[in-house]
């Protein structure tokens, strides 16, 4: 970024820079006392800044803040439990579905000349449909809020008279969302392999599935791993939509604290830290992979890695939404 | 299936008001994130700190607790949102000038939840324009407003088209949490009103709701999808 700012203005001289410093302090100034008036005045008139608010979440000496934090705990865990569950099943499904789809485009173009045509043509109509299927289910499951899909999974299944625990409910809606996202992701990864790679595997005798398997899947993990680490974040966030079933996740216990003790800004206030902190690290952690992907590829002296698409990662990103 | 014909009111008004709302807060979110993207590269320091630290804080939120903040933390301060009683604007959309202040709750989470996604959309493609054309452009003298206004934005725009219009797909989707936030009667609510207290069956019910959203979100990303295809062509 700061690479970019520089490119938009010349290096500053002497005088540039005596503005610079002026304007920073003006803009200090006018942030300073634009906080005072917008954010502490109203918070102190309306007393919230007060101990008997902040005391159960702060201060150890608290009669209820053993208590609030044993609650909190038991919140972080379960939305810990929900995000680990939801990111490893919507790993797997969305591998598979992303494996599914490029072998189903392959098998496109196969004409199954040795075969009795008529089992041929069933074979091509079994692919076209299973193809169109399964992008149906990505257009619809991707189109659709996640707190809809959610929902629905938690209305809809007990209305078949299946019945799981709300942590299930949570981790299927999830799962049916991110499982289609990160199938996307890994499927552009692996049609922006340069195309010799599948040629080459073809030519020293894999099969389609195998060729998938060992020489395409592996090298669109590691093109796309700060996208898939985004769509993390992204489920992570995502978990806090487990109170509108119910279930027992961080931000729901927050509801119940604030049920009692009647300090909602507070509450959320030191949810939202946490919550920050541990997104903002792993975003971090993103952008570290990607420094360092894009520097590998650069002393290995190959072309730059494909990246994704903008649409697909920036989606990814802000769909996380919720 | 008989609901769906039925009901037909009803779900075309819970989507005329989840229409209402995106069409504010996508205009909202355009405004506030514009400007948050001119604080993020502009050359004082403290105005960038103060864009960056905007962007990180709400991209790593989940909108769930901003929702919750402007529910419950905003009664907690005193305020009804009454400064979103704009006049002329609450003749078309209603909701806005309602005494229930829970439209406007909601409006204020989803604008300034999406508005950090937007600068980020507008600062790729601030980043997609080639640094040789800014450079260019200072080699002319143009000052820093003058080189965003004559080269760089004009060029940046067309990057920015797409992960804007994906970051307003995922803004029609999560407007769908504003039924759970106190907001009666858009899509998501009526989901839920209809199959618990309406006693309708739930798959038509589902089906109507899902093709709401569809509607919306579906060809929008076709349509970017086609951008962005005659984009790299171009390119």
């Amino acid at each position: 970024m700061t690479q970019q700012s520089s490119v938009l203005y010349d290096v500053p001289g002497p005088r540039q820079r005596r503005i610079t410093l002026f304007g920073s302090v003006a803009a200090l100034i006018g942030l300073l006392v634009g906080a005072y008036y917008l954010i502490y005045q109203p918070l102190d008139e309306t007393g919230q800044l007060s101990m008997e608010l902040w005391g159960p979440l702060i201060d150890p000496g608290n009669e209820n803040f053993a208590l609030v934090w044993e609650r909190l705990g038991v919140g972080i865990k379960n939305t810990l439990i929900a995000a680990a569950l939801a990111i490893v099943t919507s790993l797997a499904v969305g591998t598979l579905l992303a494996v599914l789809r490029i072998q189903l485009k392959g098998l496109a173009q196969r004409r199954y000349a040795g075969l009795d045509p008529y089992l041929a043509y069933l074979l091509r109509g079994l692919n076209r449909t299973l193809s169109a299927v399964t992008r149906f289910c990505v257009e619809v499951f991707r189109g659709l809020p996640v707190v809809i899909t959610i929902f629905f999974v938690a209305r809809g299944f007990p209305e078949f008279g299946i019945t799981f625990d709300n942590l299930w409910y949570l981790v299927i809606g999830l799962t049916i969302y991110n499982s289609v996202v990160i199938a996307e992701i890994l499927r552009s990864g692996m049609q922006g392999l340069a195309g010799g790679q599948a040629e080459a595997a073809a030519a020293i005798g894999l099969s389609p599935l195998q060729t998938t398997r060992m020489i395409l899947l592996p090298q669109a993990f590691r093109i796309m791993l700060p996208a898939l680490i985004s769509q993390l974040v992204v489920v992570l966030k995502d978990t806090s939509l487990g109170f509108i079933i119910s279930y027992e996740e961080t931000l729901n216990i927050g509801k119940q604290i604030i049920g009692v003790l009647d300090n909602p800004i507070q509450v959320y206030t030191v949810l939202a830290v946490l919550f920050i902190a541990v997104n903002y690290s792993l975003s971090k952690l993103a952008q570290a992979v990607q420094n360092r992907l894009s520097r590998g590829r650069r002393t290995a002296n190959t072309p730059a890695p494909q990246l994704p698409p903008a649409a697909l990662t920036s989606q990814a990103e802000g769909a996380g939404g919720p | 299936m008989s609901v769906l014909i039925d009901k037909f009111d009803v779900f075309a008004s819970g989507f005329w008001l989840t229409l209402q709302i995106c069409f504010l807060a996508a205009i909202g979110a355009l405004i506030l994130g514009s400007v948050v993207a001119v604080l993020r590269i502009s050359p004082v320091p403290p105005l960038r700190a103060l864009g960056t630290v905007y962007v990180n804080t709400f991209r790593n939120l989940p909108l769930t607790i901003v929702f919750f903040f402007a529910a419950f933390g905003l009664p907690a301060l005193g305020t009804n949102a009454d400064f979103l009683r704009i006049p002329g604007l609450d003749i078309v959309f209603s909701r806005l000038g309602t005494d229930l202040p829970y439209f406007r709750f909601a409006l204020i989470a989803l604008v300034l939840y999406t508005a950090a996604f937007v600068c980020e959309a507008l600062r790729s493609g601030v980043n997609a324009v080639p640094a040789g054309q800014a450079e260019a452009a200072r080699s002319l003298g143009l000052t820093f407003i003058q080189n965003l206004r004559h080269v760089v934005l004009p060029q940046s725009w067309t990057a920015s088209i797409v992960p804007l219009g994906s970051v307003i797909i995922a803004m029609i989707k999560n407007s769908a949490l504003i039924g759970f936030f106190g907001v009666i009667g858009d899509l998501s609510q009526t989901a839920d009103q209809l199959t618990s207290a309406g006693g309708e069956p739930f798959i038509p019910v589902a089906i109507g709701i899902s093709i709401g959203y569809l509607i919306m979100t579906v060809p929008l990303g076709a349509f970017l999808d086609r951008v962005e295809r005659r984009q790299a062509v171009a390119r």
